[in-house]
């Protein structure tokens, strides 16, 4: 009623599905809006004035006409278009992650404007950063967060016992259990004082500092496997960019003969650090 | 949603219903085709008949090229006047008749049947990948063309073709990126722009 029938939004593409002979439904995340589906008419004609400017991960200015379903996309101008992502299929991939996560986690027309500053801050990131993973795990750290799933790492997410620096467990309820609890959960992941830390300092810290830590590759699998874990059991599936992150690393594994973690581990000594895994964390 | 009908017009009420289980083809253009078929002349919907049951029939897979053919292998890969030393990679059999058209092209393909896409799960397994790297262990082959679809999917596939065939010592180039013939400057997107100013030449 009140709603005006065009309006103005930045938006960034997370997902398309073809519809017809040459329009496109793009599923977009904006600023005040949430997620929201339009459609893109004409845009696979090569004539389409469209064209580039909603690709997918575009980071777009959009001028919407309000439909009787769907909303439609009447003019669009790219803001950035990540070019550094479009070399590298690493990066990409990562990419693909973050905009599925985004896309499964965020119900349509729900306002979160955080989600949106997280997402185009992960996207910049993972333009300049070389350890990926660790801008994943930030991202998916503050993303559950922002939609109300943030793990308890302080406490016993059971008895509330303050946790002691020792072996712990991950559950995928919520947080971390201590040992006397751990037995009471179905799932649980084993956790590594490290891990903790490192979990702990991702989750109190802004993008800028992640840039000072250096993960050995045992704790990065660790971390990887144990968010991975949270985030398919809050989703109830597999996040299919994640299944396609796993075959890289296999096969980048197999044909190199050494692993992706491998190759940072090399950096690590370049760099001059001796080996301590953590070394920013207290 | 079926279509009511009265029991005269049985074979009428078929026919419209196959007809609007075709892509873009809703029930009112569905009574619309099958009205022009049942008032046509009876050889021009025999032909139409058969051209459609012969696609079924004589359709397959080339076994090299994984095109669409009606002799294995297919004329193209068949052909001693292609350069057998290129391959031009392909998603579908349809961008291989857009660059035919071209004449500018006397390699060989190799149709992939569609495009990585890890947002969808599709992955290499789905894709006529493995049939390529077969095809290049022969030692003929000098050169891959990786001719994808200019955007994110395609441009993932690329470099995943890269990755895989770098590793076999032979040269992978890819479609120049740029401006469409015809196009305005003025609504060309930032990678289309700057990809076209990397890849200027002289003139």
């Amino acid at each position: 009623m009140s709603r005006p029938r065009v309006y103005n939004t930045q938006a960034i593409v997370l997902n398309k599905a073809e519809l017809g002979e040459a329009d496109r439904i793009l599923t977009l995340y904006t600023p005040h809006l949430g997620k929201l589906k339009a459609v893109a008419k004409g845009v696979r004609r090569p004539e389409s004035k469209l064209g580039g400017h909603v690709e997918l991960l575009n980071w777009s200015k959009m001028l919407l006409a309000c439909g009787q379903n769907l909303d439609i996309i009447s003019q669009s101008q790219t803001i950035e278009s990540f070019l550094p992502l479009h070399d590298d299929l690493q990066r990409l991939s990562y990419a693909f992650y973050v905009a599925e996560l985004v896309d499964r986690f965020t119900p349509q027309r729900d306002e979160n404007f955080p989600v949106f500053r997280l997402l185009l801050d992960t996207l910049h990131q993972l333009c300049q950063s070389c350890d990926g993973e660790l801008i994943l795990r930030y991202f998916e750290l503050h993303l559950v967060d922002y939609l109300g799933y943030r793990p308890q790492l302080q406490q016993c997410l059971n008895c509330h016992s303050p946790l002691r620096p020792a072996a712990h467990f991950f559950t995928p309820s919520g947080g971390v259990l201590c040992p006397h609890c751990a037995h009471q959960e179905a799932i649980i992941y084993p956790l590594s004082l490290n891990a903790l830390k490192v979990l702990r300092f991702l989750q109190s810290s802004d993008f800028t500092a992640i840039t000072r830590l250096r993960l050995s590759p045992d704790l990065s699998g660790e971390l990887r496997q144990i968010m991975q874990g949270y985030i398919s059991y809050l989703l109830g599936r597999e996040v299919n960019s994640a299944q396609w992150l796993d075959r890289l690393r296999r096969e980048t594994q197999q044909s190199w003969g050494y692993s992706s973690e491998g190759e940072r581990s090399v950096r690590i000594r370049e760099s001059g650090g001796s080996n301590p895994p953590i070394s920013t964390v207290s | 949603m079926g279509i009511a009908f009265v029991p005269t017009a049985m074979s009428m009420g078929r026919l419209i219903e196959e007809l609007n289980r075709l892509p873009g083809i809703g029930p009112k253009s569905a009574q619309r085709l099958a009205y022009f078929l049942l008032r046509a002349p009876g050889e021009q919907v025999k032909a139409l008949a058969e051209a459609i049951i012969n696609i079924k029939e004589k359709i397959i897979f080339c076994s090299i090229c994984q095109n669409i053919t009606e002799t294995d292998p297919c004329l193209i890969c068949r052909s001693r006047e292609r350069d057998q030393t290129k391959i031009c990679v392909v998603e579908e059999p349809l961008d291989i008749l857009a660059l035919e058209r071209t004449r500018s092209y006397h390699g060989l393909y190799h149709v992939l049947h569609g495009v990585l896409s890890p947002l969808e799960g599709i992955g290499p397994e789905k894709l006529k990948i493995k049939q390529l790297l077969d095809r290049l262990r022969g030692g003929t082959v000098q050169e891959i063309i990786l001719a994808t679809n200019s955007n994110l999917e395609g441009e993932a596939t690329a470099l995943y073709l890269h990755r895989l065939i770098s590793l076999l010592g032979i040269k992978v180039t890819r479609l120049a990126r740029g401006l469409p013939y015809g196009s305005d400057l003025e609504y060309a997107d930032e990678v289309t722009l700057t990809r076209a100013l990397e890849g200027r030449q002289e003139i």
